[in-house]
């Protein structure tokens, strides 16, 4: 359970879990507590663990309800938070992975396959970061190539075609940045999902899970409806990355303060009009209980996608335009 | 071969400032000749000596393309707010108020209709000179409202790229141009009309991920930057060296994300030329 508390601002937990496994073996050593006999040591000591386990879960209440933007950054980097094939297993039955751009390769960072999820027939698109060393090496830590866009561009066409609703998965720091990646059109790759996105003709639901970091994160998130989960964030760039342009350097002071202006949070991306919906999470973050954050993307799909399906493709696609033709803030001046 | 052609991208130094430093004279940071200035205007802001482009901004770049007279600038009267409170070292609209009063713009995007060798089309610049030329909400609206111009009135799009990127100060906002502009450029593919991206130095970012790539043609000037991500962050993240002439136009047509590498020189023609091939 130790890599759970990899974060700074849990330091409080770890240390009441201490405790309450401490107070745990004592009322073991005192015969422990039931109905028929207890000691008075045991039942004082039992009143203890349960004084413990009431304040820690106060206390997990207490720190996930005041992160700054920079600690939900790091809740959403967790190394136990679930991931698009996380998910996938969660909440979809029957899948049916569909690999490779028929360009290049098949990209690890992005999953792409046929699933159920309730009475839908859907698509998923995600970027997947990879849990074990191995596995991240591949994926590049979440990081897609141009064939992890074209990957996902071509089977969104496919579900165009066949009529299924898309879902995709956000959850990537952002595009690869190398050699390879440049000389095979990353720019390319992204602009052109950007644009063929906007047009398809079938409803695209899309979930920031993690990471949605700028132009590989909008790659797969050109949608009619987006959420974000609780802890996940979104901009236009990683706070180290503003920290290191803005302020000239990157550590904890400028990282937190780039993350407080770049209000890359759930909330402030509704606020801003970015995102449609905030998924709430379990208490204490996904990574807690993966299941119960899974249910709750799923409840937002099943009343989302009934809602779209009503709509025409024209209207559909009319009205996605508008979702982002609104985006931005501008003044009208008088002259110019 | 020239004396940079031996020379890797690292090594050759482009101006740190948008702005050339005031003075009669000035060292060309390509083959580091002096050149007199008002000669290296007259020649399209090239020099003379080993026909380095040097950066220009939007107001420049309008006056080398479009036929005398005939520019009507549009969409000038929009200005850009603070709606994320962003501040760093500086507020946000203390560096915008800045920027307008040296720039003398509201932001870094002119556009507008006029006419290049007697042919009409929409035409719409990013502002080196402004910000970096970054993408804020502005830009992105600025560049939308010129590709829904061209939709409607059936007319040749040009959009003149060069860009560090989105704007960090209006985040989300600013990424969201980048879907914002791309949709609107869907719909104009759709009704079948003709859009020439031109790339200079340097167009980068999410600039380049949008809009810039999207052209029906692709023009770049030569030795322009041209990449998605900038290459100081690969080179953070490869820890390698890069090729020579790495993410510069000829070695990005090389690739094939670029039609075609024109001079400054060739610019006007080459854009009325693909015009009378593909404009209506
Ligand atoms: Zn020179």
């Amino acid at each position: 359970m130790s890599s759970f508390y990899q974060l700074e601002f849990e330091k409080p937990l770890l240390e009441l879990d201490r405790q309450i496994e401490e107070a745990e073996a004592d009322l073991k050593r005192a015969g422990g507590v039931s109905p028929e006999s207890s000691s008075p040591d045991a039942l004082a000591i039992g009143s203890r663990v349960d004084a413990l386990r009431a304040r820690r879960a106060q206390t997990l209440i207490d720190v996930y309800s005041n992160l700054t933007a920079w600690e939900v950054v790091q809740v959403a980097r967790h190394p136990k938070r679930p991931q698009t094939r996380d998910y996938i297993d969660l909440l979809c039955r029957d899948f049916c992975e569909l690999h490779g751009d028929r360009r290049f390769g098949d990209d690890p960072a992005m999953v792409t396959g046929f699933a159920r999820i309730g009475p839908h027939r859907v698509l998923i698109v995600g970027h997947q970061k990879g849990r074990t060393t191995q596995e991240k090496i591949a994926c590049h830590f979440g990081c897609a190539h141009p064939e992890g866009y074209r990957k996902a561009m071509l089977k969104m066409k496919l579900a165009e075609k066949f009529r299924l609703p898309i879902i995709t998965f956000v959850d990537t720091p952002g595009a690869y940045p190398g050699i390879g990646a440049e000389e095979r059109g990353q720019a390319e790759a992204i602009a052109y999902n950007l644009r063929e996105m906007s047009d398809l003709r079938t409803p695209i639901l899309s979930v920031v899970i993690g990471e949605g970091g700028s132009g590989g994160a909008l790659g797969i998130a050109v949608a009619d409806r987006v959420a974000m989960m609780q802890y996940a964030w979104y901009s236009v760039i990683s706070p180290e990355g503003c920290a290191a342009i803005l302020w000239k350097q990157a550590n904890k002071t400028t990282n937190t303060a780039a993350a407080e202006s770049l209000k890359l949070t759930a909330a402030d991306n509704l606020r801003l009009g970015i995102i449609d919906r905030v998924i709430t999470e379990p208490v204490g973050a996904a990574h807690r209980d993966p299941a119960a954050a899974a249910k709750a993307i799923e409840q937002w799909i099943l009343v989302s996608l009934p809602e779209l399906e009503r709509l025409n493709a024209d209207e559909l696609i009319a009205r996605r335009y508008d979702r982002f033709r609104a985006m931005g803030a501008v003044t009208e001046t008088a002259s110019a | 071969m020239t004396q940079t052609a031996n020379r890797t991208w690292t090594e050759v130094k482009t101006p740190r400032r948008a702005v050339i430093p005031e003075g009669l004279w000035l060292r060309c940071p390509s083959c580091a000749s002096m050149v007199y200035r008002k000669q290296m205007e007259l020649n399209l802001h090239c020099c003379p000596e080993c026909n380095h482009h040097f950066r220009i901004g939007a107001d420049e770049r309008i006056r080398q393309l479009v036929d005398q007279d005939t520019f009507e600038p549009m969409f000038q009267n929009l200005a850009p707010s603070d709606p994320l409170n962003f501040v760093d070292l500086k507020g946000y609209p203390e560096r915008l108020a800045a920027e307008q009063k040296r720039a003398k713009a509201l932001d870094g995007c002119r556009a507008g209709t006029g006419f290049i060798k007697g042919r009409a089309a929409v035409l719409a610049c990013l502002d080196l000179h402004f910000m970096m030329g970054s993408m804020g909400s502005v830009v992105g609206e600025i560049v939308t409202r010129s590709i829904e111009l061209a939709t409607e009135r059936d007319l040749p799009l040009i959009v003149v790229s060069c860009s560090g990127g989105a704007r960090m100060q209006e985040s989300g906002l600013s990424l969201m141009q980048m879907a914002k502009t791309s949709a609107a450029l869907a719909r104009f593919d759709r009704k079948g009309g003709l859009y020439i991206s031109v790339l200079t130095d340097p167009t980068t970012g999410g600039v380049t991920a949008s809009f810039a790539m999207l052209g029906d043609v692709i023009i770049a000037e030569p030795k322009a930057l041209i990449g998605f991500a900038g290459p100081r962050v690969i080179q953070q993240t490869i820890r390698q060296e890069l090729p020579e002439g790495f993410q510069r136009s000829e070695y990005v047509q090389e690739s094939g994300f670029v039609d075609r590498v024109v001079p400054r020189s060739q610019l006007r023609n080459e854009l009325a030329r693909v015009i009378d091939y593909a404009g209506k």
